[in-house]
């Protein structure tokens, strides 16, 4: 599984920040998206499905294993 | 639907068509084509948005304001502020106890906190807030008429034409200092800002901060669940955002062309709104949605919005609603209302919902 978060289509509404703290921030500069973990476990596939749903401009986007 | 003046509108009900509207390339927020689904004087027509107030324009030029400031509100940035919003609440709070037993808690309270944090930010001085704070209230007010618009409109442009002069010539190391030395905004730009940060912090915060205290009152359970747990309050912030869903008019937008949306053919120009308290209680998209359950997990509400135009202050928000409610029920652990929930009287004639006063009381 592998995130990507696209910083031109973000409007800094920090949901992925808020919801996964750990995985996602936001640069002090404008608040856009700052990814600090590119591949996590499986086991957050939830969590990022919920980032995903509540990303507010669709900027987050997740590739999930084919065959996982 | 019908729009009080006439013309076609359409509403929104439905979570999940919700959120596609809000950010679907074919819909404006820009403030020309708005009019509001209920009755008022007030209607926008026709002019665009002022230099700076970028709430009300599309993209690109949304994005470009907007961008300037989202720095100042993101979730660390608004978290590392909790200590001035803790001295903010304890001074008010402080006020609460010389008032009483028995005060307005809006009037001490909740009025008072999200302005004056705001205030802070931006470096506005403590005398010019109160009358601020008035002029946004009016402008809220759904049967203020237009001379009443025209007298507030002037008192906030009168207040920031002398405030923003001045600061542009000594910044402060504030908000407003960080946007003049950025030096990307004329003087009417950062007026609007400014007009934009007052605006949309001032009301908003408050009536949620005094509806949230009235919610939690009325639901016993619910708040000794909180009493009892505090890592619950996260949550409950959420679950109340969903379940008050103060901006109770929605948000609208306009259609830039003929459009097909959700199955009906929405002609250019037409005005379509997104009613956020049907949508935060959709059924197809919470179980229990009419029951307030501060253990809830599925959050997701619309309450600020989706899009580029999520609301920016939402986690000044969240530190400020969480703070305020953590020291007013540990401070107050005995707080009740003094007169029966169905007798507070409620702004229903603003575009904000809240109590207009919250008598309460506490044992000494």
């Amino acid at each position: 599984m592998r995130i990507t978060a696209d910083r031109e289509v973000c409007c800094s509404a920090g949901q992925c920040a808020l919801i996964a703290p750990d995985l996602f921030d936001q640069s002090d500069e404008d608040g856009s998206v700052v990814l600090l973990e590119a591949q996590p476990d499986a086991g957050r596939l939830d969590t990022l499905r919920e980032v995903v749903s509540r990303c507010p401009t669709g900027a987050i986007r997740i590739e999930e294993d084919p065959g996982a | 639907m019908s729009y009080p003046d006439g013309s076609p509108g359409w509403l929104i009900t439905r979570h999940a068509e919700a959120k596609e509207l809000l950010t679907h390339k074919s819909f404006s927020a820009r403030q020309e084509g708005i009019i509001s689904p209920v009755p008022t004087e007030l209607q926008y027509d026709g002019r665009p948005a002022d230099p700076g107030a970028f709430a009300k324009t599309d993209d690109p030029i949304h994005s470009q304001y907007r961008k300037l400031v989202t720095g100042f509100f993101t979730v660390r940035r608004t978290r590392q502020l909790a200590p001035m919003i803790e001295r903010i609440v304890h001074e008010q709070l402080d006020d609460l106890e010389k008032a009483g037993p028995g005060a307005d808690l809006v009037e001490v309270f909740t009025e008072s906190v999200p302005s004056r944090v705001m205030c802070e930010m931006i470096g506005v001085p403590e005398s010019e807030r109160k009358t601020l704070q008035r002029h946004v209230e009016t402008l809220g007010r759904l049967s203020c008429t237009v001379p009443e618009a025209l007298a507030a409109v002037s008192g906030m442009s009168g207040f920031l034409s002398r405030f923003v002069p001045a600061r542009m010539d000594d910044p402060r190391d504030d908000l407003l200092g960080d946007l003049i030395r950025g030096g990307q905004l004329n003087e009417q730009e950062l007026m609007g800002m400014a007009a934009t940060l007052i605006t949309g912090a001032f009301d908003t915060t408050g009536n949620m901060l005094a509806m949230g205290v009235f919610t939690l009152l009325e639901h016993p359970d619910q708040l000794a669940k909180l009493r009892e747990d505090p890592e619950l309050m996260a949550g409950a912030v959420e679950e109340l955002l969903r379940f008050l869903t103060i901006s109770h008019l929605g948000a609208s937008r306009w259609a830039l062309e003929d459009v097909e949306f959700a199955g009906q053919a929405i002609k250019k120009g037409e005005v379509v709104t997104v009613a956020l308290p049907a949508v935060n209680r959709d059924p197809e998209r919470y179980n229990n949605p009419d029951q307030l359950d501060i253990g809830r997990t599925d959050h997701g509400h619309l309450a600020l919005g989706h899009g580029v135009h999520q609301c920016l202050g939402q986690h000044l928000a969240r530190t400020i609603l969480r703070v305020g409610y953590e020291a007013l029920f540990d401070r107050f652990p005995t707080l009740r209302l003094t007169v029966p929930g169905d007798e507070i009287p409620m702004r229903d004639d603003f575009v904000h919902y809240g109590p207009r006063s919250l008598p309460v009381t506490w044992d000494d």
